[in-house]
This record gives structure tokens, sequence and C-alpha cells, in this order.
């Protein structure tokens, strides 16, 4: 086996220097009656070439590539630069461990210093972290590091949130003191109801969350909102689940808010059927020792050279315990560094151009759907790649399952998460579509 | 003097571009109104593509890695990163929108499937979830479905026992699933018994959480009696599956009354670390605990593959969509290129390869636990002239990365080697002789490992002024 390096020759020599008469000799101590069970029922072993046919029919047995997509909600399909994948997939970035040998890991280190140093440009804020498991968890931090940092119990999410992040939010406090109450979503203006969030913040809550753009594509009000948390010193909290949109729309920093947290996948990340993507959080400096997960700091060697260590671990779980910030360990680095150097080869033209396209193909299509008696948009206007359309006869889900059968897959159906909204579909747009692709959508949607 | 490569910030000059991507050919009429945009990316990098790519060149030559050489991280489990197995989960035809209809992703579902499969086949499990994006969170995860299903039971209880050599992710994990963590001593031999149990286990008791084979490389032998003794009391065995390696094809933690166990993909089954993850953390629990598994849940239905998304006594979403997917198809290419005949290899290969480095090393190194060690071997400090830092950091000057140090906390100055069965006994003879003289260095001139490492491309960096003054991002003007 070739990933076995041991000879049979050398496993002789090296029991005879161990003592012992068979390898089985250091299993003594596993009982008797449970060692060495069947594994008669495994499949066998695979040479390359047969494993490289089973995989590439497991790839036959997919059959979404030929579509043209306009699906999102919360995972995005984005040009990635060839020099990303070539770079990123370097072993030196790929198979080192958790960089705790500075000395050895400078290249980890400050590919990660440049990461968390660009997320702060584009969320306006002061600190980033190394990293979160996903967009879903970041929201689940940020839940867990406002109500730490308030002492408070009390948490509103906007109703508007991403369905399956309020879920895992859910899952993460089940056990835990935190009261979590829903805001409701004005309906017209597809925005947080401001008089419901001013009805339910109380003195005990700890934090508003909200995610902009929401779910239902609307770019929030933050500043309103983040004035409206901070009236009962409230944490003003911005989930972000499409990370593009902060090359375009206003930093949430700049909007006042104190963290924003959510996925940055669209930075250089394949679809990869769900993962691993790319939690992120950022925030102002007074929570800086209250982040959760890892931070690369600047320093100095003996010698006086500037390098980089990971820095504040009095805040993890290796040295506090069950007193740390956050349980998490391992986390996304391999995702950041990528999302870095794609940030970084991007750059400021590139990025803002992406982003631009990105927002011009949705308004594009919202402005041709202008007057269509088959389906409307439901937010005209302040929506950033994301178009919420209501089809006027029918089902979106069977209106989709007819787009289907013409190559296309038309959006998200929201029935998957508010059985209510059944005759709406959730459409995302990016810089890999072009006229002409929306021409299609539009051709296929119907008068 | 500084020969660190520039930070992409100072590389950048006005006017360069590192990306070919044209404008939109939509008309430019935005939707959005004016004061909801952003102002200008000040200060973003704008570098051209072949200054990138040495950009990053740069970085690489200076980091250490398994492609580079030997990581003997206890507990870690650093082994060899398949190549094939990048290609594979590289492939366009897996990059699913994990919104896609299911008939549209049924190979994507297959590989979940498959891996379950595999995953209990090897622990004696009756289930798994994939979705833990990592050890840490498969912990926590096990520890929702410990507590929801003693609550279904009548009492969610209070405490969670935890050995003092467990891993920080136990408590921490423990913590946030609403449980006080209760520390319990290991035995003179380091291990856990009923004698070590029986005085903590009170009708308060969720769950222990064991981590076996412990992180001093012992197997908990009396895991079956403390199995026993946990579900007289009416609570839970939950099992940090970290060092699964040993085991692999030896026992089945589901055979010895283990109800809920996390395992790490990225240690056990061989995906990159990638310098800190993406790991992935699946969770298996014994038939008891089925119904509280995560969803979504993946099952067959006739010849394909469908999807469960709800399930009111499950705990809930633990995560976005799937969990950690193109880490998944790495372990399942692994897996499938073991096969049967090589599975239980591995973990005997990992056994003799650790006990080797133990024969060898025990003649100059205090060993504090003598019991039979599995996949690692834990020495201490103790009776050298010089720290274990200074040892690590000497080996790093043979280009050797260090064993994992000062862990677990119940050794003094621990050494915590792991060689895992990827390494040949040449690396190992090799690691054993640079290991050699570096404890006669230790000897004759104990400054040299104190001011170690002079070879690398930096020296000990200044922790403490990291900590005090964080610098966590660049910014224009303070560079240091």
């Amino acid at each position: 086996m070739r990933y076995l390096p041991l000879t049979d020759a050398e496993r002789e020599e090296m029991k005879r220097v161990i003592g012992i008469a068979q390898v089985s000799d250091l299993f003594t101590c596993i009982p008797s009656g449970q060692c060495r069970p069947p594994l008669d029922k495994l499949p066998k072993a695979l040479s390359e070439p047969e494993l490289t046919a089973l995989f590439r029919e497991f790839g036959r047995r997919n059959s979404f590539s030929g579509y043209l997509s306009f699906l999102g909600a919360g995972a995005y399909s984005h040009f990635i630069p060839e020099v990303v994948t070539y770079l990123s997939a370097k072993g030196e970035f790929l198979t080192p461990y958790t960089p705790y040998q500075p000395e050895v890991s400078q290249g980890s280190l400050q590919a990660i210093f440049e990461y968390q140093t660009m997320m702060a440009m584009l969320t306006g804020l002061d600190v980033a972290n190394a990293s979160l498991y996903d967009g879903a968890t970041a929201a689940a931090e940020a839940v867990l590091l406002a109500t730490r940092r308030s002492g408070r119990g009390r948490v509103l999410l906007a109703g508007s949130l991403h369905p399956e992040y309020a879920a895992v939010i859910r899952t993460y406090v089940q056990n835990l003191p935190i009261e979590m109450v829903t805001v409701a979503v004005d309906e017209a203006s597809g925005r947080v109801d401001a008089a419901d969030l001013e009805a339910k913040l109380d003195d005990g809550t700890a934090a508003v969350l909200f995610q902009s753009p929401n779910f239902l594509g609307v770019v929030e009000d933050g500043p309103a909102i983040a004035v409206a948390a901070h009236g009962r010193k409230a944490y003003a909290v911005q989930v972000v689940a499409e990370a593009m949109s902060l090359a375009y729309l206003a930093a949430p920093g700049d909007a006042g808010v104190d963290m924003a947290v959510g996925e940055a996948q669209s930075f250089g990340l394949t679809l990869g059927f769900g993962g691993p993507y790319l939690g992120f959080i950022a925030v102002r400096e007074e929570f800086m020792r209250q982040l959760p997960g890892r931070l690369v700091g600047q320093t100095r060697d003996l010698d006086g050279k500037r390098g980089y260590v990971l820095t504040l671990s009095t805040r993890e779980q290796h040295i506090k315990r069950e007193k740390a910030t956050s349980n998490i360990c391992s986390n996304e680095a391999w995702c950041a560094m990528r999302a870095g150097m794609y940030l970084a080869v991007m750059g400021r033209a590139g990025l803002t151009r992406a982003a631009r396209a990105c927002h011009l193909n949705a308004a594009y299509f919202a402005r041709a759907a202008a007057g269509k008696r088959s389906f409307r948009v439901v937010y005209e206007r302040n929506f950033f790649n994301e178009v919420l359309i209501e089809v006027m006869k029918g089902s979106a889900s069977d209106r989709a399952a007819e787009l289907r059968k013409q190559g296309i897959l038309a959006g998200v159906p929201m029935a998957w998460f508010d059985a209510r909204q059944k005759d709406r579909l959730l459409l995302a747009f990016s810089e890999v579509h072009d006229r002409a692709a929306i021409d299609r959508l539009l051709d296929a949607l119907g008068e | 003097m500084n020969t660190l490569p520039k930070l992409i910030f100072e590389l950048s000059r006005e006017g360069k571009i590192g990306v070919g991507l044209n404008e939109a050919d939509v008309p430019d009429e935005p939707a959005v109104d004016r004061e909801l945009q952003r102002r200008e990316l000040a200060d973003f990098p704008q570098v051209s593509e072949v200054e990138i790519v040495r950009h990053y060149m740069a970085l690489a030559k200076l980091n250490y890695s398994v492609d580079a050489g030997f990581y003997p991280l206890g507990s870690c489990t650093m082994k060899y990163n398949p190549k094939i197995n990048e290609k594979l989960a590289a492939a366009e035809e897996l990059q699913a929108h994990p919104y896609a209809p299911h008939d549209l992703v049924q190979g994507n579902l297959e590989i979940l499937a498959r891996l379950e499969e595999w995953l209990q086949e090897l622990t004696g499990l009756a289930g798994f979830t994939l979705a833990p994006a990592a050890g840490a969170h498969g912990e926590f995860t096990g520890m929702l479905m410990v507590r929801k299903h003693l609550e279904e039971k009548g009492d969610p209880r209070k405490l969670v026992l935890i050995p003092d050599s467990a891993h920080g992710t136990n408590p921490a994990s423990a913590h946030f699933a609403g449980y006080e963590v209760k520390e319990i001593a290991s035995s003179p031999q380091g291990t856990i018994g009923l004698a070590e149990l029986r005085p903590h286990l009170t009708p308060e008791v969720a769950a222990l959480m064991m981590t076996n084979p412990n992180t001093l490389g012992i197997f908990e032998s009396d895991i079956m009696a403390v199995a026993d003794a946990l579900h007289a009391n009416g609570s839970l065995l939950y099992m940090d599956g970290a060092n699964l390696n040993a085991l692999l094809g030896a026992v089945r933690p589901g055979d010895l009354g283990v109800d809920v166990m996390h395992i790490n993909l990225h240690k056990t089954f061989s995906t990159p670390h990638g310098g800190g993850g993406p790991g992935s953390g699946p969770v298996g629990v014994a038939a008891h605990l089925l119904p509280h598994l995560p969803v979504p849940r993946v099952r067959r239905e006739g010849k394909g593959f469908d999807v469960v998304y709800d399930d009111p006594r499950s705990i809930g979403r633990v995560k976005n969509f799937y969990g950690q997917f193109l880490v998944i198809v790495r372990a399942l290419a692994y897996l499938m290129s073991l096969g049967r005949e090589n599975v239980r290899r591995v973990a005997e290969d990992a056994v003799l390869n650790a006990n080797y480095v133990r024969k060898r090393l025990e003649k100059h190194l205090d060993l504090p636990y003598k019991g039979p060690s599995l996949h690692e071997v834990v020495f201490s400090d103790s009776g050298l002239p010089v720290r274990t830092l200074d040892i690590a950091k000497r080996l790093l000057d043979y280009g050797i990365h260090p064993f994992t140090i000062y862990f677990p906390l119940i050794v003094h100055g621990a050494m915590m080697i792991e060689p895992t069965e990827s390494e040949s006994k040449e690396t190992l003879d090799e690691f054993i002789a640079v290991m050699e003289t570096v404890l006669r260095e230790a000897r004759e001139d104990p400054e040299l490992l104190r001011r170690a490492p002079t070879r690398t491309p930096v020296r000990r960096l200044d922790e403490t002024l990291a900590a005090r003054k964080p610098v966590l991002r660049w910014r224009r003007g303070e560079s240091l």
C-alpha cells in the first residue's frame, strides 16, 4: 500500500528492537473479546485508476452542471482566478498544522494577517479574526459574544435572517440562559419592522442581529437599527451571507454596527456542495479580547525582525478550558488564506468590478421584469445581487420545475423555508452571468 | 533589517491590476440608494499577477508542512495527505450548489451516505452525522445529543466528568452544551478506571467524556466496566475519537459501550490540516441516540438518496448545508484506497512506529507513565538541564517539526510524540538520531538550546509584546 512505507523486513527489525514477537502484542491492552473485529463488510481496496473511475461515476450521477443557475441564498457562484486555485493548492499552504511553531510558519501567519486586514477593511471594523466555521456558526458565535460582553441574556433576531442561520443559532443556545426573540419584517419594504424592533428592545437586550442584504435580498437600514440598539445599550450585529456585497454596499462599521459576521465563501471558494466555507467575524476594538477563534498578531523576533504569531490565546480553550470564549479549535484556516489570495488577486479594481457586476446584473433583471404579467419583482430597489420574485399563477416550485425543463435553475423556492411563501423564488445574480443569460431567464419566465 | 516578504499592502501601487475581468455588459444603472453604497476600498491591494505569485511563493518557502517533512505532533495525527484526493475533491462535477434539486446531486448524496456507512462499520456505532465542521464542533454536537437524550428521559442532569488529561475542547464543548464540568484525576497509571470514576458518579452526572486511547497514548483498558458503571447510573459515555487512528480495525468503540463519539477526518482519515482547518468532525451514536442526530440527514430511498430536513427529536441544525463536503470527499477517497485489506495495517504501523520511537528514546528521556503505548508516547523534561520548549526549538534548527509540547497537562514539560503510520523507518531513525544529538547538546551547551532556533527564517518571537499591544492588522503609516 503506497501510503504505508514500512517494509516487512523493517517491521521485523522494529519488532525485534521493541522486544515483541508480533504486532498484536502491542494491542493486548484491548479487551480480548473485542479485538480485531471482522472487516469483511468493507469494500476492497481500489487502485488509483479504479478510485478515479469511481469518483468520475459519482460525478456522472450529478447532473446539475448543464444548467444555467440562479441559485444563491447563502452560497454563491463567482469567478475564481486560476492563480488562486494554483497558489492555494501548494502543499506548503495545504499541509501544515496550526502555526503553533511560528519560526517555521511565517508563511501561513503572514497570509492570515493579510486576510484579517482585508476583512477589517471590507467590514469597516477594527479587527477580524482568523476564521470561524461558516456564516451560520459565526452568527451563533456573535450571539455568544454579545451576551458574554453585555451580561444580558436577550437577543433579537431579525425575521429576515437566513432561516438556516436562525436554526443554527437556536441549536447553539438551546441549553444556555439566552432568550431569542424574532423581530417582524415589514412586508411593504422587506426590512426589519422599526416599530416592532423598538417595542421588543429593552434594557435586558444584549444585541440585535440583522442580516443585510437580508434573506429577501433587501439591504437593511443599518444605521437606523444601530441607533435603535444603541439607544438601549444593546449591540448591533450585522450578518452578511454574501460577502461580495461588502465591496459594493456601505461597510457595516460605517453604518455604526458593532460586529459584522457572516459567510465569505464568495471570496474564492468553490460551491463544493456547501462546504468547506468560511465564517468571518469582525468587531470594534472593545470586543477584541472577547473574540472567539484564532488571531494572528504582529510582533518582533529576538533580532528585532518583524514577524507574526498566534496571539491573545488566553481567550482560547487550550488555556481557559470551560471558561474559554468558544470551544473552537481547528477552524477554516486554509479557506481564510485562500480568501486572502482571492482578495489580493482581485484587488481594489477587480473586486469593485465583480461586486458592481453582481448588482448591475440583478438591477437589469429587476428593471426588465417591470410590467410582466406572469411574475413580479417583490422589492424593486435596494437589493444587492438577489431578487425576490412572486409568480402570479401556480406555485413557485412548479414554475421552477418548468424552467428546469428549459435548462434553468431559477432560484431557491422560499417555500423550502416557509410554507406560506409558496409563490416566491429568490434569484441570485453575479458576474458569472451576462446579459444573454439574464435575457434567457426573462424569456423563460414569460410575459 | 527585514528579510521577511513585504506585506501585500506594501507591494501595492496605484493602477496595478491582478485579474482579467470585464465590466458587466448590462447598462450601468444601479438600483441601490446612494447612501447605501460604500466608499472606495482605500488601501486595498493593487498588485499585478506575477507579483502576487511571487509574494505567495515567498511565503510558501517560510512554511513547514507534511509535504516537506516529519511532523510528530502528538494527538494531531499529521499523516500524509494523498495527492489524488485533492484532484478528486476539486472535480467540477462535484461542485454543486447546496440547494440544487436532490435529483441533480445524487452522486454527492451517495458520497455522504457511503462515508457514513464506512464510519459505522469501523466504529460499530449505529449512525453518523457528517455535519460538524471540526472535532470541537463534533464534541458540542455530541454533548447536545447527550443532553437531549437525558432530557427526554426526564432530567438533563448537571455535570459532565472529564479526565485531567483531556484536550481543552472537551470542557469548553460541555460548557456550551449547558453542563458544569468536573475534572477527575487520572490514576497513577494515567488512566480512568472504576476507582477514579466511582467517587464522582452521582445522580447528577450526565456523562463522562473519555479520550481513548487517551492523550498519553494509553488505551483505557477499563472502558467496558466504566461504561457499565455509567449506564447503571443513567449516565452516558462520550468518547473523544481524536486518537482513533490507533484503533482502526483493532477494536470498535461501539462494541465497548460507547454511546457517542466524534472523529476527526483531518486526523485519522488523512485530509489536509490546511494550517488549522478546514477539518470535519463526524459524530457517531449508538442506536438509542439516533433520533437526536442533527438535520439534515441523507437516507437511501430505493435506488437513490433523499434528505430529511425536519425531525422534532433532533437537536436541530449545527451548520449550514451538509457540512464540510469536500473534506468528506477526500476522506472517502482515502478509505476506498485503503480498503478492508489495509485499514488495520494503518493502526498497526502507527502503533509499531510509536513503540519503536519509545523504545529508542526511553533510555534518554523520562517516561512518567509507563503503560503500553498505542499511537503516541509522552516523555517529560524531568532531569534535563533545559526545558521542553528549548528542545522543541532546537529541533527546528535540524529541520524537524517539534512534537506537541506541554500537553497533556498532567506531564511536566510534556513531549508528546505521534509518528503516524506515514513515516518510514529511515525517517524515524533520523529523528531519533537528531533527538540524541539535541539531548547531548543540552548537556554540553544548554545555552545553545535556549538561543535556538537560529537557522529558521525568524528567531523566537516576542509573544508577550504581541499580546500586550496587539497589532492584528496592517494600517497605512503604522508599519513596524
